[in-house]
C-alpha cells in the first residue's frame, strides 16, 4: 500500500515510576482500513490507547497525524486532531438527558440521530436521562456520538462487548463502512471472529512493544498467538512439582461443586468442581466474567441462577460472612479492597476474628498475638513498618491479605490475581505458599492474568471466555500457547485454519456461544 | 532514634521534635493545655486554685462524654448530632417524672428515648445508608419536637432535680468532683473498648475501609446500629449528669454542647473521615475547650467578639495540630 498513513505513532514509551508500561510501541493506520490492536493482558494496549486519545501523555515517541507531528496533550486536543475514542465504559453523564450530553461535547444533533437510526435504534427519545437507558443502547449512543463528528480515526475498545446480537451486527456493519469511506478505525477486541470478519491488518503488542503487524487472512490467528506470546512459546514445561505428584486420590465428593452458575449477563452456565488439596487455575482475558465468578463464590454478590455446593451441601451466600463460615475466603486482586490501610498489620490479619457479634468483647490479646505472629512468620512478612499497612510494600501488603486467611485457617482460598504488580521474589513465595496450602489439604481457586504462573502453581486450569466455561485443562497440557488460544475462545487442538476464519460472514455476536459448543467439553 | 553513633547524621532539632510529636500525639495537646492555664494565671494571678480546677473538671466532663460519642461515631466516618437533643430529653424527662415516680422508674423512662433515637439512627445509617449528618440531624429535630409536646403534658406537675444527681453533678469530695466517680470508669471503658475489644477494632476498620470489613465477614449494619445506640445511651447519661450540674431543666439544655463536642474530638486528633483517632486525645480536647471558654470569659469582651475569637482559636489549633502530628 502506498497511501500515507492517517495516523503514525512510533517509539512511544511510557513509564510509571520504575515500571515501563510501554517501551517501544508503534502503530500505523492507513486511510480506509480497520486496524486491530491486539495483545495479552498487560501488553500495553490500554496505555497506548490512552496516549493516542490524550488521556495521558507519553514519555517518548512521535505521533504523526496526516504526516504532521501533533502533540496530543488532552482529550480535547486529540479530538481536534481527528482522533476519537469510544471506551468500554459508557461516557454519557448519567444524570443528564441525551440532548444535554450532546451539547456538552458539541455534537451536532441531526447527524447523531441519523447514526442512531443507522445503528438499529429507530425510536430514541433525546429527552431521556442517560441513567435510564440500558447499557447496550448507551454503548451504541456513544458510538453514534463519535460518528456524528466524523473523526478521521475512530478508536473502538471492545465495542461489541455487552451488545445483543442484532445491535452488534449493525455496529460491525457501520464500522466496516467507515473504512470504505476513507476514514480509519482502530479496533480493539479479544474476539478473533470479529477481527477476522472486520479488520484489514492487526498490530500486536507484547510487553510494551510492537512485535508485529500482520495482514488478516485465514490462518493468521496462529501467527498472532505466537506474536503475543513471543519466545515464551518454546519455554518452560511443567517444573518438577512434588507436591502435586503425591496428590491425594480423588475424594468422594468435591469441596465445592459449582453447577450452571449464572450472574447477570456476565457469567453464564458455569460448572466445575474444586477438590480438597488442589490448586485450580482460572484463566480468562480481562472482563470475561471471572470477577463475577469469584464474587459469587465469596458471597459478595448473589448469583442469578445455578447452585453452589460446599461439601455436598447446597449453599446460599447472602453476605461474605456466609462464605467465610463455610470456610471460603476471598483474597481480592485489588489490595486496597482488602486492607484497612491506616491500621496495623496485626489488626488487619486479625480482622475476621472480630467480625461475628459474639467476638465483639475483649480480645484475648496473647492468643491473638501468637496466631498473628505465626501467620506473619509463615508468609515472612517484613514487619519493619507494621504500624500502618499503607507503609508496607505492595508485595508485603498482598501477603497480609493472604495471611489473614491463613490465620483464620480457611479451608478454601479464592485468590484473584494475587501476584499483580509485586516483585518476582514475593511472587515465588506466593507460588510456594499456594502449593503448600494444597499440600495440607486446602483447596485454592487461583485466577491469574499471567499465563506462565499456571504451570508453576495449578493442578488444573479452567478457561473462561465470554462468561462461559470453555475448557478445562490438566496442567500437563496447559502450556502457554494452548492457554492463550483457549483464552481467546479458540477451540483446543485445532491448528492453522479454523472454521470461523474461513467464514467471515458468521454472525460475530454468536461467536462466543458457538465457540463454546464447538469446544470439546472437558468433563469435570 | 536509637544511638546510631556510627553514622551521626544530624537530624535537625525541628524534625526530631516533629517525629516525637507524631509518635505521641497526646504531648502537644497537653502542652497546649498547660500553656492556656499559664496564660490564665498570668492574666488573673491566683485564679488557678483547687476550686477552679474542680470547677473546670466538672464542666469539662459532660462535654468530654459527648465528645466520646463524636469520637466513636467519627471513627466510622460518621457523626452524631442528636447527642444534644438526647441529653436534653433524658434530663427533662428525669426532672419531670421524678416528681411523681420512683427515681429508678424515672431513670428508665428517661433512658427510653435515648435508646430509641440511637436505634433509629443506627438503622438509618447502617441499613438505609442515610448520611449520618442528615440522619442524626433529623432525629434530633424530631426529638426536640416530641419534647415540646411532652412539655405541655407535664406543665402542671413541675420539675425537680433529684438530690443524687445534684450531688453527682456539683458535689466535691476531698477536692475531687463527685462526677469523676461516674466519669473515670466510663472513660476507662471507652478507652478499653476502642483499644482492646472486637467492637472497637471494628469501629476503626469500618471507618478505614468498609469494603475490606465486609470481605472479612463484618456486617456493617450490626456495627453501626450498636455504635449509635451506645452513643445515644452515653448522651442520655450525660444529660442526667448535666441536669445535676445546671439544675435548670429547659428544652435546649444540652444543645450548646453539640458543636463543642465535635470540636473537642477533632482537636483531640480524631479524623472526621474515619479510621483514625482515639479517646484520650478527646479528653484533653474537651479540657482545652473548657479552659479556653473560661479564658475568654474573664477577658470581658462582648459576646460577639468572644465567639469570633473562640472559633478562630479552634480552627487554628486544629490546623496546627494536624500539621504537627501528621508525619509527612
Amino acid at each position: 500500500m502506498t497511501a500515507n498513513p492517517l495516523l503514525d505513532a512510533s517509539g512511544v514509551a511510557k513509564n510509571y515510576g520504575a515500571v515501563a508500561a510501554l517501551r517501544d510501541a508503534s502503530l500505523s493506520v492507513l486511510p480506509g482500513e480497520v486496524h486491530a490492536l491486539m495483545g495479552a493482558n498487560g501488553a500495553g494496549k490500554s496505555t497506548l490507547v490512552k496516549i493516542l486519545t490524550g488521556a495521558i501523555s507519553a514519555n517518548a515517541g512521535r505521533i504523526l497525524i496526516r504526516g504532521e507531528a501533533r502533540d496530543i496533550r488532552s482529550p480535547a486536543a486529540a479530538r481536534r486532531a481527528g482522533l476519537l475514542p469510544v471506551y468500554q465504559e459508557p461516557s454519557l453523564i448519567p444524570d443528564l438527558d441525551v440532548l444535554s450530553n450532546l451539547r456538552l461535547t458539541g455534537t451536532p444533533v441531526e447527524p447523531f440521530r441519523a447514526w442512531v437510526r443507522e445503528l438499529g435504534i429507530p425510536d430514541l427519545d433525546l429527552r431521556e436521562t442517560a441513567r435510564d437507558i440500558p447499557l447496550a443502547v448507551l454503548r451504541v449512543l456513544d458510538l453514534a456520538r463519535a460518528l456524528a463528528v466524523e473523526p478521521d480515526v475512530l478508536l473502538l475498545d471492545e465495542m461489541t462487548a455487552a451488545l445483543p446480537a442484532n445491535l452488534a451486527e449493525k455496529v460491525l456493519d457501520v464500522v466496516r463502512r467507515q473504512g470504505d469511506a476513507g476514514r480509519a478505525v482502530i479496533f480493539i477486541s479479544h474476539r478473533f471472529v470479529e477481527i477476522s470478519a472486520l479488520c484489514d491488518r492487526a498490530t500486536v503488542l507484547r510487553d510494551g512493544a510492537t512485535v508485529g503487524v500482520v495482514d488478516i487472512k485465514p490462518g493468521v490467528e496462529e501467527k498472532i498467538v505466537e506474536l503475543m506470546l513471543g519466545t515464551r512459546v518454546v519455554k518452560t514445561h511443567v517444573a518438577a512439582r512434588t507436591a502435586a505428584q503425591k496428590a491425594a486420590p480423588a475424594p468422594a465428593r468435591p469441596r465445592i461443586a459449582v453447577r450452571n452458575l449464572r450472574v447477570g449477563t456476565k457469567l453464564n452456565d458455569v460448572s466445575f468442581d474444586l477438590a480438597d488439596g488442589e490448586v485450580a487455575g482460572v484463566v480468562a482475558l480481562e472482563g470475561q466474567g471471572q470477577d463475577e465468578l469469584f464474587a459469587a463464590l465469596a458471597g459478595s454478590i448473589k448469583p442469578s441462577g445455578g447452585t453452589i455446593e460446599v461439601d455436598g451441601q447446597p449453599a446460599k451466600f447472602s453476605h461474605p460472612i456466609d462464605a467465610i463460615r463455610a470456610g471460603i475466603a476471598y483474597v481480592p486482586g485489588d489490595r486496597s479492597e482488602a486492607l484497612a490501610m491506616q491500621r496495623s498489620v496485626r489488626e488487619n490479619i486479625a480482622l475476621p476474628f472480630s467480625a461475628a457479634l459474639r467476638n465483639w468483647g475483649p480480645i484475648p490479646m496473647r492468643r491473638e498475638r501468637a496466631t498473628v505472629l505465626s501467620a506473619i512468620q509463615r508468609l515472612q512478612i517484613d514487619t519493619r513498618a507494621q504500624g500502618e499497612v499503607q507503609r508496607l510494600s505492595g508485595g508485603n501488603q498482598q501477603k497480609v491479605t493472604i495471611a489473614r486467611w491463613i490465620a483464620a485457617d480457611a479451608r478454601t482460598i479464592l485468590c484473584f490475581d494475587p501476584t499483580r504488580g509485586i516483585d518476582v521474589g514475593t511472587k515465588q513465595e506466593i507460588y510456594l505458599l499456594l502449593r503448600e496450602l494444597a499440600g495440607h489439604g486446602k483447596s485454592v481457586l487461583f485466577y491469574t492474568s499471567e499465563l506462565e504462573e499456571v504451570q508453576r502453581v495449578c493442578d488444573r486450569v479452567i478457561v473462561i471466555f465470554g462468561g462461559r466455561l470453555v475448557d478445562i485443562f490438566p496442567v500437563e497440557e496447559a502450556d502457554e500457547p494452548a492457554l492463550m488460544r483457549a483464552a481467546y475462545g479458540l477451540p483446543r487442538g485445532a491448528r492453522a485454519d479454523v472454521g470461523i476464519l474461513a467464514d467471515p460472514s458468521a454472525n460475530p455476536s454468536d461467536s462466543t456461544s458457538a465457540n463454546a459448543s464447538d469446544t470439546p467439553e472437558a468433563a469435570p | 532514634m536509637s544511638s546510631t553513633a556510627i553514622t551521626p547524621a544530624p537530624v535537625p532539632l525541628g524534625r526530631r521534635i516533629k517525629r516525637f510529636m507524631a509518635d505521641r500525639p497526646l504531648i502537644p495537646l497537653i502542652i497546649l493545655l498547660v500553656i492556656l492555664v499559664v496564660i490564665l494565671q498570668l492574666l488573673r494571678p491566683g485564679i488557678v486554685n483547687e476550686r477552679w480546677i474542680a470547677n473546670t473538671i466538672k464542666f469539662a466532663i459532660p462535654l468530654a462524654i459527648l465528645a466520646g460519642c463524636q469520637t466513636m461515631t467519627m471513627l466510622t466516618g460518621g457523626i452524631d448530632l442528636s447527642v444534644g437533643t438526647v441529653a436534653t430529653m433524658s434530663a427533662f424527662i428525669m426532672a419531670t417524672q421524678v416528681v411523681n415516680q420512683d427515681p429508678a422508674v424515672a431513670f428508665l423512662l428517661a433512658m427510653m428515648p435515648a435508646v430509641l433515637i440511637g436505634l433509629v439512627n443506627g438503622i438509618g445509617v447502617g441499613v438505609f445508608r442515610v448520611h449520618p449528618l442528615i440522619m442524626t440531624l433529623g432525629t434530633s429535630l424530631i426529638g426536640t419536637g416530641c419534647l415540646q409536646v411532652y412539655q405541655r403534658t407535664v406543665i402542671a406537675s413541675g420539675a425537680k432535680i433529684p438530690d443524687f444527681l445534684a450531688w453527682l453533678g456539683t458535689g466535691v469530695t476531698w477536692g475531687f468532683p463527685n462526677a469523676l466517680l461516674l466519669y473515670v470508669p466510663l472513660a476507662g471503658l471507652i478507652v478499653f473498648t476502642l483499644a482492646r475489644t472486637g467492637f472497637g477494632r471494628l469501629l476503626y476498620a469500618v471507618g478505614d475501609n468498609e469494603r475490606a470489613t465486609r470481605l472479612s465477614g463484618v456486617r456493617y449494619w450490626q456495627v453501626i446500629t450498636a455504635l449509635y445506640i451506645t452513643s445515644s445511651v452515653l448522651a442520655g447519661i450525660t444529660g442526667l449528669l448535666y441536669i445535676g450540674l445546671i439544675k435548670a431543666p429547659s428544652l435546649s439544655l444540652a444543645e450548646p454542647l453539640v458543636l463543642p463536642s465535635v470540636a473537642a474530638a477533632v482537636i483531640g486528633g480524631t479524623s472526621i473521615f474515619g479510621g483514625r483517632g482515639g479517646y484520650t486525645g478527646t479528653i484533653v480536647g474537651a479540657l482545652i475547650l473548657t479552659v479556653l471558654t473560661t479564658l475568654l470569659t474573664i477577658l470581658q469582651m462582648p459576646e460577639g467578639a468572644r465567639r469570633i475569637l473562640f472559633g478562630l482559636i479552634v480552627l487554628f489549633v486544629t490546623a496546627a495540630y494536624l500539621r504537627i502530628v501528621e508525619d509527612k
